[in-house]
């Protein structure tokens, strides 16, 4: 044990041995010995002072010799005295073994008699309790710190490069018909235009494929400086009324789209909903429908869990403000879709929503023609609209930030990695030196 | 009388009366000051108006319901049971994060709030709670203590019998008989005692410290008052001050049969003092409860908040200030995007949806101004997540745990008295890490209070090999393997029973060997001096026939005990002398001598010393002295000087050693010259002229003259055990000690050597009024002229001291103030000279200092450096600095426990402070420290994150995250790391901590808590918010995240980014923490585990409940493999700032634990210590001049400038 195969503390513990074996503090072994103590009482001199009597008031007792377990004793001997902590080294090392004994002989009458007192408050001896739990110190040293940043990097490269392939498979068409579709001699007012209700709002586009694209293609449309994300907006909603068709009436915290004009709940109430998008779409390909699928274009638990299926709108847009869309009130909100996949609201000004599916793969150079009703008012507060449609792989949609995001992480890694030993190799740091110990860096002595 | 009742034992007892009533006669205790006789005049006035009707029940009872007086019930709790709730609330809200969250609970349920109310108030309300349960736990602890207190019995007189009654229901006239060791219940008048002339002995450590009796006597017309049954038709009226906190002065009389005696001091039994060597005492009580003056003196319990809580109170203030700005900016940006709503005068609406033509004024664009201000309130709400509410409480627990491993520590158990260490208010943990000074007690404090005789020098011969804690202390730290064999020699006497105050060994004195020595004529002389120069009594058991002493002093005990054990054993004192078993040198017999004592010149600090004058059987008369050697040497016969030198170069050793000294020396005296002397004696003591003393002190000065030397006397005040290691120690970790202590100046001195606080070759700076010219001018008696002539001459002495030190910067200075200049010096216009004077020295010693001069000494440390202090000690007298300082450390196991009540930390022996300080307070101050610093990174990587969102809503207040999932961030996904790290890690291992005390320096120096540092970690979170929120963003912008096309929402978003900050924060733990425990792993991986456990649990009850998380893993998030790659980059990459710089730091700008660590991490047991400690301390801040390292190079110095070799 002497010997202390284990080195001092720290000496065999690196970060990469990840927390476990580290304990080797020699003075763990040791303490975890003497509490073990059930040595017998002393056979010697055990016997108090009689004239101890007379100084009653010096309860100090006076120790003859306070000596812990001989294998202690033994161990310590073997080490440097010097490496012991001071508060250990307090017992005199000259007891040989055989000779100790845990009883501290005093020259109090009475603890002597009894011999191995009992130590009611001595606090238990645990790893826990003496703070000496097996514990990795993790210490940046250069092996570690270049090998962190390699790995890092190693992991990243290859991630950024695979989300890039990704992103660029995504192949995607996108429009922006909001300026195109108003008339020509409408231009300047473009507000008149949207909220004049003769003006027709049909719309066509005609949009060319760059790219094979495998179905599902996505519909989306795009609003942008729409801010869905406004607390007043995300507020008004009333999610009980959504859910139970008994709770029609509730309308709290739906302002200012609670009742109609004449007192009747609306359903669904709040901003979110009259302001439904009502632009819609619809897709041919050299005289062949491409039939969009606007079924499952929301989530599941939206549908089952927060749009009941007996709950029918009532009341909707028949104010003397029209927000937008219109809702069938024969059809129960759970199916309608558009407004489901509305409510959730988006996160930031700049959003898609899906508008629904097309099941048919499109050949490079296709022309689409896109017949739209351009009835969604962005003009007023100057958002774009734009029409999208979108393949999907594993990670979604076309973005190659995040690729580009990793590839960049990772690199600055490696780099890091090349730097940091370059340093080393460079400006080599004596470990331990003792010459560092300075405190000459911090002259406010005082 | 003694009664019939102690029937044998009366003899003898009446003998020990008369022994005892021929001791204080010459003993100065009996003097009564001049001064009360005109305070006498007072009673009555203001101030003076109390009223004791003894032993009236009627009028007691009167008096307790008209509550005139206070109950005998104490109470040193906090709060009460009706007091708790609105104190603790008070307690509570004085912290202005409190007072915060308080205000943004109320109006989380208003319409401004961005969150639901429930969500802001569930946290202030636990953590609340939490702090409550916390107060009112400790405070049920203390009331345990007093209820114990309480309700201890003493006997008090009713209906013509004494019966057994609980302490608190003693009422003030009451009588009580307090018997043999007991602690008086209350203050009282002494009314008679079981000796015949009413006196009694009171041991009164409790108060001042002081282990030596003091002698009590009361009135000679209540002296009579003997058994229980005169005090049938007792009665009497003490009319005196009423309650104060002097414990020296009582002013008061007792009317008895229509005739008014005054009272004095003399006659004040004070509570918590102790009856001694004296079967039973009578007394009245008069002052009750917390009317004593014992509790006068306790000044209620200040509630101590440590240095870091106020920085960080501070850094609460620059969160709340920055938290002010941004919600202003997000106002007036939120003011200008509502006003453009609406155009034109309401005709056009620029975001219709938004419909600004029908809405309430939080929203509305005609009023901006108004929604403006109204939004400056959201956003407070709202950024309530830069201030950590959680961190008080967290704090709390981690320093209660903190506490529990103090507690617990095996190392600062001390097995003789069974005493654990015992942190008492956990909230100073981490100030025991940035101690600048520690103001220490002596007696009981560094010493054991017991003196044991060692080594003496007889006609220049140096005997006894003891060693003491100094010389062992030295020799330790030199190696030297010679002293520790000498050790087993001394301390493993074959078959030799340890004798108290006996440490003496060397086999050519020891067992009659004496007698063989050149000059055993010397050493007959010299221990019949010891047996005979002294004023103890002894104590012969009956059974063994041992010899035990009473004495006034430990040394003089330390003396006659030193005599027994070199046979010269003595056995009884009378009136007319003392009796001596004697080893006759001749012979070899043990003979019996009696010696008769003519005279005792007693001793006092001027003459620092005493004889007495014997004739022995032989008719020969004989002066024998003792006394300080500076006295003594010049008062030796000229002619005789064979071994003068010798004995005073072993004088200077043994005070080197850190001895105490006397010089003993005789001379025989012809009948002519002695019956001179008696004559002017006599004439000067039975005078009654004001020059008394003086016309006493001239007849004995003219005798003690033409001394013959017969050697020295060394004995050591036994320092508790590693004292002067841990005191090196301490001074290596650049902490200053000064020494308060009750005691003499030369004792007090004697210690300083001890300890190594003083060495030779040190300046000495004394400042003292024990100057001729003030002692004259004091028994001219004109007060007005005393204090002006001190005060000048203690600001003389400052300025002579001040100008010393600039003038030698070089040397180091030790400065000892004695109480009398203390109280000049404390003045409100010197102090401050004072203290320049006092921190330009190395070693501060104030003497004879009351327990208020020591608490006024540690506010004057206090607040004059600002620094962190620490009081420790053991006694009641220490109660008040224990206090005042920033720490109080009571010395526990010992007897009397105000010094622990009062104290905020409680350990056995004075060596534990080592431990403490370096290894706890070390790791409490880093770890509180990087705790605070964490909490706030975290918080405000939150808060930025929030902030951020908000530039995306036109400020709007709309939170990025859930309500619950931000409400449950500092409960539960962050705080359990962060706790853990509070109170598990370690920068450094206590070995280590240990071995580089200079590491210490990191504490009171505040290096660890510095503003960079915190200021750097809020830095880090704003950059961490910055890169977690636009990463995050900008990855899943608006595409698809998923193969089946759906895109990213406010709650997607919001749960994405949400995890990427637990993820962030929990790994930069695991990056920052130095100690990675199982717990730590534990802890770390649980914060992440429970965020996804929340997002599951929280997503699958009902949405009415979870709003938009519902089912926000299970079904979006965590099918999407988007999310995961997401994950992963904003984490690391929120990481890799922080740990570039790290590495940078570590290596190339390491702080001091770094550098340990590296020591640490490479060590080898090789290491050589004895080069290291002299690199170490050629790089400590200032060279430690205290110390027992100090004084070997000291020595070193000395030695070799002398050319010898070392």
């Amino acid at each position: 044990m002497a010997s202390d195969p284990a080195g001092d503390e720290g000496g065999g513990c690196r970060l990469r041995s990840i927390c476990g074996g580290c304990d080797s503090d020699p003075d763990v072994v040791l303490r975890r010995l003497d509490t073990n103590t059930s040595a017998p009482t002393a056979p010697q001199s055990a016997l108090p002072s009689p004239s101890s009597s007379s100084f009653p008031n010096q309860q100090e007792p006076r120790l003859l010799f306070l000596s812990p377990n001989p294998s202690k004793q033994q161990a310590r001997k073997s080490r440097k005295p010097r490496d012991q902590p001071p508060a250990l080294a307090e017992s005199p090392p000259f007891l040989g073994p055989g000779m100790a004994s845990n009883v501290a002989v005093t020259g109090n009458a009475g603890s002597g008699a009894d011999g191995d007192a009992p130590r009611r408050n001595r606090p238990k001896y645990s790893k826990f309790t003496q703070q000496e739990l097996p514990a990795c110190k993790p210490i940046l040293t250069p092996k570690w710190v270049v090998s962190v940043f390699f790995l890092v990097g190693v992991i990243f490269v290859p991630v950024g490069v695979v989300s890039l392939l990704a992103a660029r498979d995504v192949v995607e068409i996108i429009d922006r018909y909001d300026h195109a579709c108003v008339p020509p001699n409408m231009t300047d007012n473009k507000l008149g235009y949207i909220r004049n209700q003769t003006i027709s709002k049909d719309c066509t586009r005609t949009l060319r494929v760059k790219k094979d694209m495998k179905q599902p293609i996505f519909v989306y449309y795009q609003l942008d400086n729409f801010y869905q994300n406004h607390r007043r907006y995300v507020k008004s909603r009333n999610d009980a009324q959504l859910r139970d068709y008994k709770k029609a009436n509730q309308t709290t915290s739906c302002e200012p789209e609670r009742f109609t004009a004449d007192g009747k709940p609306i359903v669904p109430c709040g901003l979110i909903a009259w302001s439904l998008f009502n632009d819609t779409y619809s897709f041919t390909r050299s005289n062949e429908n491409l039939t969009v699928d606007k079924k499952d274009i929301s989530w599941k638990s939206d549908r089952e869990h927060k749009f009941a299926k007996n709950v029918y709108p009532s009341n909707f847009q028949n104010g003397a403000l029209i927000g937008g869309k219109m809702l069938n009130a024969s059809i129960p909100l759970s199916e309608q879709e558009d407004l489901i996949v509305w409510m959730r609201t988006a996160a930031l000004p700049t959003f898609r929503k899906l508008y629904g599916r097309i099941s048919v793969d499109l050949k490079v150079n296709d022309t689409i023609i896109v017949k739209l009703s351009n009835n969604y008012n962005t003009y007023s507060f100057g958002g774009k609209k734009k029409l999208v449609l979108s393949t999907a792989t594993w990670l979604g949609g076309k973005n190659e930030f995040l690729g580009f995001a990793y590839l960049i992480v990772g690199g600055l890694c490696i780099f890091l990695a090349f730097a940091f030993t370059l340093l080393y190799v460079i400006k080599p740091r004596k470990l331990g030196d003792h010459n560092y110990l300075s405190w000459n860096r911090h002259p406010s002595g005082r | 009388m003694g009664g019939d009742a102690q029937g044998g034992r009366g003899s003898r007892r009446r003998k020990r009366k008369m022994i005892m009533s021929k001791l204080y006669t010459y003993a100065a205790c009996a003097r009564r000051p001049s001064a009360v006789d005109d305070e006498g005049s007072r009673i009555g006035g203001p101030g003076f108006s109390r009223v004791v009707h003894t032993n009236d029940p009627a009028a007691a009872a009167a008096a307790a319901a008209a509550g005139y007086y206070r109950s005998n019930k104490i109470s040193t709790t906090k709060y009460s049971a009706v007091t708790f709730l609105p104190k603790s609330l008070f307690e509570q809200f004085r912290r202005v994060a409190n007072i915060y969250f308080l205000i943004t609970a109320l109006l989380s349920y208003s319409p401004i709030a961005p969150f639901r109310g429930s969500t802001a108030v569930a946290p202030l309300v636990l953590v609340l709670v939490a702090t409550m349960v916390k107060e009112a736990i400790e405070d049920w602890r203390r009331k345990q203590q007093d209820i114990e207190v309480n309700n201890r019995k003493a006997k008090v007189f009713q209906d013509g019998a004494f019966t057994q009654t609980k302490w608190t229901k003693l009422r003030v006239g009451d009588v009580v008989k307090v018997e043999k060791d007991e602690f008086f219940p209350a203050d009282l008048v002494l009314l008679s005692s079981s000796y015949d002339d009413a006196i009694c002995y009171v041991e009164t450590m409790n108060l001042d410290g002081e282990t030596n009796l003091k002698l009590k006597q009361a009135l000679g017309v209540t002296s009579h008052l003997q058994d229980d049954e005169s005090f049938a038709g007792f009665g009497a009226v003490i009319k005196c001050e009423d309650p104060n906190a002097q414990l020296y002065s009582f002013v008061g009389n007792i009317e008895i049969e229509d005739q008014q005696y005054p009272l004095s001091p003399t006659q004040l039994l004070l509570r918590d003092s102790k009856l001694r060597n004296t079967e039973y005492v009578y007394g009245a009580v008069v002052f009750t409860g917390h009317d004593t003056k014992v509790m006068q003196n306790a000044t209620s319990v200040p509630s101590k908040r440590s240095k870091i809580e106020k920085k960080m109170d501070g850094a609460i203030y620059l969160l709340l200030s920055s938290l002010v700005l941004i919600s202003v900016i997000g106002s007036v940006f939120f003011g200008i995007a509502t006003k453009d709503d609406l155009r034109d005068d309401g005709r056009v609406m620029k975001r219709w949806y938004l419909r600004p033509d029908d809405t309430t004024v939080v929203f509305d664009p005609k009023r901006a101004a108004t929604s403006a201000v109204l939004h400056l309130f959201t956003a407070m709400i709202l950024y309530g997540y830069f201030i950590p509410i959680s961190l008080y409480i967290s704090i709390e627990l981690v320093k209660l745990l903190q506490a529990m491993f103090i507690n617990s520590d095996i190392h600062m158990y001390h097995e003789e008295s069974d005493t654990p260490a015992r942190a008492r208010t956990s909230n100073l943990n981490e100030e025991l890490g940035q101690v600048h000074t520690i103001l220490t007690d002596k007696t009981g404090t560094l010493t054991c209070n017991s003196m044991e005789f060692i080594k003496c020098s007889i006609a220049g011969t140096a005997y006894g090999r003891g060693i003491t804690e100094v010389e062992r202390a030295m020799a330790k730290k030199k190696g030297s393997p010679l002293i520790a064999d000498m050790e087993i020699a001394v301390d493993q006497p074959a078959g030799r029973s340890v004798v108290k105050g006996f440490n003496f060994a060397d086999e050519r004195v020891m067992d009659g060997e004496w007698v063989n020595q050149e000059s055993s004529g010397v050493i007959e002389m010299f221990f019949r001096l010891l047996a005979v120069c002294h004023t103890c009594i002894p104590e012969v058991d009956e059974v063994s026939g041992k010899v035990s002493y009473e004495a006034e002093s430990p040394d003089e005990a330390a003396f006659v005990v030193a005599a027994r054990e070199l046979g010269f054993t003595f056995y009884q004192r009378t009136q007319a002398g003392v009796s001596l078993h004697e080893l006759d040198p001749l012979s070899g017999q043990q003979v019996d001598r009696f010696y008769k004592v003519l005279h005792v010149l007693e001793f006092n600090s001027t003459r620092k010393r005493m004889s007495v004058i014997v004739k022995d059987e032989e008719g020969k008369t004989f002066l024998f002295s003792k006394g300080a050697d500076s006295i003594m040497f010049e008062r030796l016969s000229s002619s005789e000087s064979s071994y003068r030198e010798s004995t005073q170069k072993h004088i200077n050793e043994y005070a080197d050693a850190g001895l105490r000294t006397l010089v003993l020396a005789y001379r025989q005296l012809d009948d002519a010259e002695y019956a001179k002397f008696d004559k002017k004696f006599t004439a000067a003591k039975n005078s009654v002229s004001a020059d008394r003393d003086e016309l006493i002190e001239e007849a004995a000065d003219s005798l003690e003259r033409g001394l013959i030397l017969l050697g020295a006397t060394a004995v050591e005040d036994k320092l508790q055990k590693g004292v002067p290691e841990c005191i090196d120690k301490l001074a290596q970790a650049g902490i200053k000690i000064w020494v308060l202590t009750g005691d003499k100046m030369e004792t007090a001195i004697n210690i300083g050597y001890a300890c190594s606080l003083l060495r030779q070759g040190m300046k000495q700076i004394t400042i003292t009024l024990d100057t001729p010219d003030i002692i004259a001018l004091e028994k001219g008696g004109d007060r007005a002229a005393i204090t002006k002539a001190s005060k000048d001459s203690v600001v003389q002495q400052i300025n002579e001291g001040k100008q010393l030190i600039n003038e030698s910067a070089s040397e180091s200075f030790a400065l000892i103030v004695d109480g009398k200049s203390l109280t000049h010096a404390l003045k409100d216009d010197t102090k401050g000279m004072f203290l320049d004077l006092a921190i330009g020295c190395n070693s501060v010693i104030c003497c004879r200092s009351s327990p208020k001069q020591k608490a006024l000494v540690t506010r004057l440390v206090k607040a004059g450096t600002h620094k962190v202090t620490l009081a420790i000690g053991d006694g009641a007298n220490d109660v008040g600095m224990i206090q005042e300082a920033d720490i109080g450390v009571g010395i526990s196991g010992a007897e009397g426990m105000q010094a622990v009540m009062a104290s905020d930390v409680s350990i056995a022996q004075f060596r534990f402070l080592e431990r403490l300080l370096l290894v706890h307070g070390h790791w409490c101050y880093s770890r509180i420290s990087s705790m605070v610093c964490f909490f706030f990174y975290k918080n405000i990587a939150f808060g930025v994150t929030l902030f951020l969102y908000e530039c995306y809503t036109s400020f709007s207040g709309q939170t990025f995250y859930n309500d619950w999932s931000m409400s449950l961030y500092n409960v539960l996904f962050t705080s359990l790391p962060v706790i853990a790290m509070g109170v598990f890690d370690q920068d450094v291992s206590a070995r280590f901590c240990l071995k580089y005390p200079m590491l210490y320096q990191e504490g009171p120096q505040n290096l660890l808590f510095r503003w960079s540092r915190l200021l750097g970690w809020m830095l880090h979170g704003v950059g961490s918010a910055v890169i977690i929120f636009f990463l995050t963003i900008a990855s899943l912008k608006y595409q698809a995240f998923r193969s089946n096309g759906q895109v990213i929402d406010l709650s997607t978003l919001g749960a994405t980014a949400y995890t990427c900050i637990v993820w962030a924060v929990n790994m930069q733990m695991a990056i920052t923490v130095n100690y990675f425990t199982l717990i730590q792993h534990i802890c770390i991986w649980a914060g992440i585990f429970l965020w996804y456990v929340f997002l599951l649990a929280y997503g699958a009850i009902t949405p009415s409940f979870s709003t938009t998380f519902f089912m926000v893993f299970s079904e979006a998030l965590g099918g999407a493999p988007s999310y995961w790659v997401v994950t992963l980059l904003v984490s690391v990459a929120a990481l890799i700032p922080y740990f570039t710089l790290s590495v940078v730091k570590t290596w190339f700008f390491p702080t001091y634990h770094n550098k340990i660590q590296w020591l640490q991490h490479v060590a080898k047991d090789d290491d050589p210590e004895a080069e290291l400690g002299m690199i170490l301390r050629q790089f400590s801040v200032r060279s430690t001049s205290v110390g027992i390292s100090a004084r070997r190079d000291a020595k070193l110095v000395r030695v070799s400038s002398k050319g010898l070799p070392c």
